[in-house]
């Protein structure tokens, strides 16, 4: 009963906090509503026994990276009025509308099995066991930390002087 | 295997079941009471304490005419600032203005839900405890960018972009010296680490109780790392155009993050509410006490740092230490899994020492030009 009110709670503010990102003109604004949107998500992540992620959604999305995007919408201009509308505006209505399809086919489409086990309590040793033990996805974890090095790295060579 | 074999070695004896005094809602209830009680006592004692610490420090006398001692001094001072006038700026965003309080104050109030006032005797014993503190603490940066973006005020502003510059970087060596504290814990509960303290890390893990504490400092933007309100510069930082509730709101939250940094470190490090003789929840309470005076000797021992020097330190000096020290505890575990001896706390001390004289010496400033 109370998760079920919780889920509604979370839904309904975490859908709303996503208009907001679209609809609002002023982008500051919008970014807050943006972490109002990652903190609803984690909420659910929350309720559905994922504590581990639920902190980490907290810890990477709204300490980390909407932090910098506010950071960056600092540097822009025009930030009460918004992005205005050029002439991509037809090509990404498009694009748009082709997303919305896609996501919405693949969802209606999947067959959302549920499983009957309890949920697993603790979850961050598991965690680290499917991540770090052995026949664990160790390669993938490594993998992306060099993506995210090279990425980094890059960004670096780009912004430096000279 | 390592991690399941040091979870087994702490026998978990909680005196406290998770729903005392019986009942979800008579927990949460007294817990909850609890908490705000005890942060707003500690925040009027730690801004008593440290008003009088540091006149006394600074040789001059501090306030001392409000009751006895000036005790009251804090009450009158609160009393004052809420029947002041609440002035919005002409151009704020008001909506941003007024909610950037609230988002940066609830933060500070969140963090001791995890916190073990005794054994077992918190709101919430969270298998991921130290990562919620962590997580939750992170929030706050975003009501002062709210504080600071809302005045439209460029002093509000750059003291806003200073703080999260330091809060971002300043993250880093912070969560990695905790992972050296969960690594010898092994588990991320708080109360869990306060059990798994036969000897407190404080000795075990010196170099990371060190990185900790600067970190912590630097992130609740404590003197000497207070370049976001850096007065001869910013005039008050992201706070200048707030006034009455609000500016309470945030003097509030400045103090209830130093009691929080200060019970995180108390109970990461000084081994919690553990102790002889007196009660669980007065040593807790005495090492938090302990842990704040410290930060008031060091705010009135150092000058304030320039803000490459804060960015420096956190990135050439902290974060190189900070890998280190967990790769050096991680080493520790492979080779003692079920506990670490003794034997480790001059090892670990030394260490300490030599790394801190060895980077001190490679640690510049300025390509080089002002050497610190």
């Amino acid at each position: 009963m109370g998760l079920v009110v919780a889920f509604w709670i979370l839904a309904v503010v975490g859908i709303l906090g996503a208009l907001g990102v679209v609809l609002l003109r002023n982008i500051f604004r919008a970014s807050l509503c943006l972490v109002l949107c990652f903190l609803a998500v984690a909420g659910i992540y929350a309720t559905l026994s994922a504590d581990f992620l639920a902190g980490v959604q907290v810890l990477v999305y709204v300490g980390a990276i909407a932090v910098l995007i506010i950071l960056a919408i600092m540097l822009t201009r025009e930030v009460e009025r918004g992005s205005l509308s050029n002439r991509l505006r037809i090509p990404a209505f498009l694009v748009a509308v082709l997303f919305l399809g896609v996501v919405s086919f693949a969802i209606l489409n999947s067959l959302w099995s549920v499983s009957a086990l309890p949920p697993l309590e603790p979850t961050t040793a598991a965690l680290a066991n499917r991540l770090f033990g052995e026949g664990g996805f160790i390669l993938a974890v490594e993998i992306a930390a060099v993506l995210l090095l090279a990425a980094i790295l890059g960004a670096i060579v780009l912004v430096r002087e000279k | 295997m390592i991690l399941n074999s040091s979870l087994n070695s702490i026998a978990y004896s909680s005196t406290l079941p998770p729903d005392w005094p019986g009942g979800f809602w008579w927990h949460w209830l007294l817990f909850t009471v609890i908490i705000i009680v005890f942060a707003l006592t500690l925040v009027m004692g730690f801004i008593w304490i440290e008003r009088r610490g540091m006149g006394r420090m600074q040789a001059r006398l501090g306030p001392n005419q409000a009751g006895p001692f000036g005790l009251l001094q804090p009450v009158a001072d609160a009393l004052k600032i809420l029947l002041k006038e609440d002035i919005i700026p002409a151009k704020a965003d008001r909506i941003v203005h007024w909610l950037a309080p609230v988002v940066a104050f609830a933060p500070a109030l969140m963090i001791f839900a995890v916190v073990p006032f005794g054994d077992g005797a918190m709101l919430a014993d969270l298998d991921i405890g130290i990562l919620y503190v962590v997580a939750i603490a992170s929030i706050s940066a975003i009501g002062i960018f709210m504080a600071g973006w809302g005045s439209s005020n460029k002093y509000s502003m750059l003291g806003a972009m200073r703080g999260i510059a330091s809060v971002v970087s300043y993250e880093i060596p912070v969560v990695l010296a905790i992972a050296g504290v969960v690594l010898v814990a092994g588990s991320m509960s708080l109360n869990q680490i306060v059990l798994a303290q036969d000897i407190p890390f404080i000795l075990l893990q010196p170099l990371g109780f060190l990185l900790f504490f600067i970190g912590g400092c630097a992130e609740i933007n404590r003197s000497p790392f207070d370049l976001m309100e850096a007065d001869s510069e910013l005039t008050a930082g992201f706070h200048t155009e707030y006034s009455g509730m609000k500016f309470a709101m945030f003097y509030l939250m400045e103090y209830a993050e130093a009691v929080a940094i200060s019970a995180i470190i108390a109970t990461l490090f000084l081994g919690g509410w553990r102790g002889p003789l007196l009660p669980p929840w007065l040593w807790f309470v005495l090492k938090v006490i302990f842990v704040f005076f410290i930060m008031v000797w060091t705010r009135t021992t150092l000058p304030r740092v320039r803000i490459d020097q804060l960015m420096a330190l956190a990135w050439k000096f902290l974060f190189p230490l900070a890998l280190i020290n967990l790769i050096v505890t991680a080493i520790q575990i492979l080779v003692w899994p079920d506990a670490l001896p003794w034997i480790l706390v001059p090892i670990n001390l030394a260490i300490m020492a030599l790394l801190i004289l060895l980077w001190s010496k490679l640690f510049k400033l300025g390509w080089g030009r002002v050497e610190v």
